[in-house]
């Protein structure tokens, strides 16, 4: 079994696997039996100020379902502890005390001002806890109060808060980013200029799951009416790895630790955060949905990965695929490639046809010598791709990339193996002057 | 002789074995596994399935219905090409058919449930039918007659009243619906959803019906092509196979359709008499039909003969399997050579072992005899051309027609059994009325 170890900003855990701040790490008892299965660690459910905030008493969470009611995306509208604050302080000195190789990472949220943090600092320090995660991420509710995303939303706060934290308190300090922005990179820079230790995103986005056709309310409802919730799980996945990419690959933030958030359900997804240069994960939906027994298949899967891999260690691999994350602009125009079908593994649905036909480039036949055959005509394939996506056959659509030589036969431009982007492009009039 | 032993004997059963016996044969499925059913589908481009389908119902679009929640949609794409769509989601061998042809057989060998699926919208739509699916075009004035009110026979009655036309229809039977009220396994369409669904067609308005009106007997087809503007004849087959071989007059010697009819219209099964040993001749669905009840009816042991191997039996794959499920002995390569009576009740059938040899069927020399109380006759059924008259040319002892079922006779159109190239099968008739009720429409417009 390969080594799953973390050490993350001074905070060493067995596995990469920490439980994120929310319901399932809410209080002692959750948390023990998280550990208890395997969990790397935990950041405690938000703690805020007493007196605590209140709850609705309806549904606070929603799900966009598969046809099988696989949950595909999921989200809520509960706040943060509604506990008093000693309470989760008590349960979280016991749990670190009982648990002292996980990581217990208290997750903070008070107003925007100096004497809050000051006078919460010191609290929950003494609890033994291995760090603070800022939650400036929450979309919903508390946001309202001018805490959670309203803070996010503006670096010039995340940069200050993430200064007094680091002023009160000699605890490691990991700033929670909400995705609820136009550019990631700016509220990453602001937390790293305040001295934050790490950041951790995604956190939730807005949404409303649905509407209820026969009532005509949005959902999920409290007593007819709704507020919009945060976005979670699997779905949201292709966001959190965009945003973790830009961050680790962003000049002013390389380098910056990362714990990957977002729609982490299997060992795969785990693995791809921390190959865009996470240095931990946090998991919070797939145990919603199924329980914490899930950690067994996610530390089984990836150390499974790495010994089939060679990989030591999470750093072997960590960020490993970040340098393949480039502006557009730096893309190889020279690089060609087309559509294969296996004829063998063909089961003749048709769609590559019908959707290249219907919205693409025309390059499918749906037709051979008068018999149903699907085949991609070069001379019209631009190598979208779109035909492997859609696709019901795993590996029965491919793409081939031309061998230098080879003629692109949609274009009838031989292939050169030369790198050339847009930066030189003829067509483009800002380009650069040959060198 | 009513010993429930031996000889032939109603109340073989219990009441709840009875119930049992002849409940739903393939429950509908619930909406969760309709749904889940539904998402199988790939939404295919031209769809294999609705090439295979002969109404050409566009599948991938009703199932696509389904998942979305509607029903009422799904129903409409079946209904408005197989207007028996409910009953034929029930009956037709998808095996052969729509099912057949599903992609998902090439990797998974578990097609789409099609007709399944196609029952799970046919019946919610039945359940809840809200506003007219169908509405009639404007009267055009033009009266046809449909003469026999089976499946091909409400197709081009309904399509007709649809296009603007009056239709009567005229049946030989005390109620309409042909081999869908009279010859069809009960447990293949409960709680009377025949005439449910014959009720639902007739609601469009323009039809009216004559039952116990049979050509030849109560009307002549000259009559027809005199006062009306057009005749559609969808009249089945009367008939039924003889074995070839003297048939003496003895008690238990039955034609399976007689059976099978008898079953659908009685109230009480326990009413229904039945053999303790049943030998049933033939290799059809019909012979499955017949095989299959005499077994839920209490039989103890019962065969059917086939004078040829598996693959040649018109009854499908899955219909043998469903036999032989339901303790079915199905003896192959053996034809009948004598009926053996004995004071006047049947006691048994003596059968020669037959082969194939260059082509042809022929005896290998070698007989064997079976006990039975009852045996039934199913070895196909014919056209009985007199009612019809001379002036309808046939071939092969069925209505000879064009593509659309246009005969011989000008005002003259035929689909179903009665008319010649089919398969037999329930929506081939349905597609028949359809495409000629299409053809009839036209030809008031030329």
């Amino acid at each position: 079994m390969a080594d799953l170890t973390t050490h993350f900003i001074g905070i060493k855990s067995p596995n990469p696997f920490w439980l994120a701040s929310a319901p399932p790490t809410d209080k002692e008892y959750n948390v023990v039996r998280a550990l208890a299965a395997g969990w790397g660690g935990v950041v405690w459910k938000t703690v805020g100020e007493d007196p605590p905030i209140v709850n609705v008493n309806g549904p606070r969470y929603a799900t966009l379902w598969s046809q099988d009611r696989r949950v595909i995306g999921f989200n809520n509208i509960e706040l943060i502890s509604d506990r008093p604050l000693k309470t989760n302080l008590d349960e979280m000195r016991r749990v670190k005390r009982a648990w002292p190789d996980r990581a217990i990472i208290a997750s903070l949220m008070v107003p925007c001002t100096e004497e809050a943090w000051k006078n919460i600092l010191p609290q929950v320090e003494d609890t033994g806890c291995d760090g603070v995660e800022l939650n400036f991420g929450c979309p919903h509710g508390m946001s309202e109060r001018g805490m959670g995303s309203a803070v996010g939303q503006v670096p010039e706060y995340i940069q200050m808060v993430a200064a007094w934290c680091k002023q009160y308190s000699k605890l490691p300090v990991i700033v929670k980013l909400t995705p609820n922005i136009t550019d990631i990179r700016y509220p990453a820079r602001a937390a790293k200029k305040g001295g934050a230790d790490a950041v951790s995103l995604i956190n939730t986005i807005n949404s409303i799951m649905g509407v209820d056709l026969d009532r005509m309310v949005m959902n999920p409802v409290t007593d007819g009416k709704g507020s919009h919730g945060g976005y979670c799980g699997y779905a949201v996945k292709p966001i959190a790895l965009n945003m973790v990419g830009e961050i680790a690959r962003d000049p002013e933030t390389h380098g910056l630790p990362i714990s990957g958030i977002g729609g982490i359900t299997t060992w795969k997804d785990a693995a791809e955060f921390i190959a865009l240069g996470a240095g931990t994960v946090q998991v919070c939906t797939a145990a919603m949905v199924y329980g914490f027994k899930i950690i067994q298949d996610l530390t089984d899967g990836l150390s499974n990965f790495m010994d089939e891999k060679g990989y030591k260690s999470i750093a072997d691999f960590q960020g490993k695929a970040v340098g393949s994350v480039v502006n557009w602009q730096a893309l190889n125009l020279n690089h060609i490639e087309k559509a294969v079908i296996e004829q063998d593994l063909c089961i003749q649905c048709g769609r590559c046809h019908v959707v290249c036909e219907d919205t693409s480039h025309q390059a499918i036949v749906a037709k051979v010598n008068g018999k149903r055959h699907f085949e991609v005509m070069e001379e019209e394939c631009v190598g979208c791709n779109l035909c492997v996506s859609i696709c019901p056959v795993p590996q029965c659509i491919t793409m081939r990339a031309l061998k230098p030589g080879e003629v692109d036969k949609r274009t009838g431009v031989k292939v050169t193996g030369q790198y050339a982007n847009w930066t030189t492009h003829p067509n483009n009039p800002m380009r650069e002057a040959a060198k | 002789m009513n010993d429930k032993h031996s000889g032939i004997c109603a109340g073989r059963l219990t009441a709840a074995e009875y119930a049992k016996n002849f409940a739903d044969a393939h429950p509908p499925l619930n909406r969760t596994q309709a749904l889940i059913e539904s998402e199988r589908c790939y939404y295919c481009y031209d769809a294999p399935c609705t090439t295979a389908c002969p109404t050409g119902i566009d599948i991938p679009t009703f199932i696509q219905r389904i998942a979305q929640d509607n029903v009422r949609g799904a129903a409409h794409t079946i209904l408005e090409e197989n207007i028996l769509g409910g009953m034929c989601a029930r009956v037709c061998p998808t095996e052969v058919l729509c099912e057949q042809a599903c992609v998902r057989n090439t990797n998974e060998d578990k097609p789409v449930e099609i007709g399944l699926l196609q029952r799970y919208a046919t019946d919610g739509y039945f359940a809840k039918p809200g506003a007219p699916l169908f509405k009639r075009a404007a009267s055009s004035g033009k009266r046809v007659a449909v003469v026999g009110a089976g499946p091909a026979g409400l197709s081009c009655a309904h399509r007709l009243a649809m296009l603007g036309h009056d239709v009567v229809m005229f049946d030989a039977n005390p109620k309409p619906g042909g081999l869908n009220e009279y010859g069809l396994a009960t447990y293949k369409t409960v709680d009377g959803f025949a005439q449910k669904e014959i009720e639902w067609l007739l609601s469009i308005g323009g039809i009216t019906v004559h039952e116990d009106k049979a050509l030849g007997r109560d009307i002549v087809l000259d009559d027809l092509t005199r006062d009306y503007d057009a005749v559609f004849l969808g009249m089945g087959l009367a008939g039924v196979n003889a074995l070839g071989v003297t048939e003496p007059q003895a008690k238990g010697l039955r034609d399976a359709v007689t059976f099978i009819a008898e079953l659908r219209q009685a109230g009480d099964y326990g009413g229904v008499p039945i053999g303790r040993q049943v030998v049933v001749i033939g290799g059809g669905m019909t012979a499955v039909d017949a095989a299959v009840q005499s077994r839920k009816l209490g039989a103890e042991d019962v065969t059917i003969v086939y004078r040829r191997g598996e693959e040649a039996m018109s009854a499908s794959g899955y219909e043998q399997d469903w036999a032989k499920k339901n303790g079915v002995k199905i003896t192959l390569w053996a034809r009948p050579v004598e009926i053996l009576a004995e004071d006047g009740a049947v006691t048994g059938v003596r059968f020669a072992r037959t082969a194939q040899a260059n082509g042809k069927l022929t005896d290998t020399g070698e007989t064997f005899a079976l006990a039975a109380d009852m045996v039934f006759r199913a070895i196909g059924q014919t056209f009985v051309a007199a009612p019809a008259g001379s002036s309808i040319t046939l071939k092969d002892g069925r209505i000879a027609t064009d593509e659309d079922g246009k005969t011989s006779h000008p005002k003259v159109w035929a689909g179903g059994d009665c008319r010649h190239g089919g398969r037999d099968l329930t929506v081939e008739a349905v597609e028949h009325g359809k495409r000629a009720a299409i053809a009839i429409d036209k030809s008031f417009r030329a």
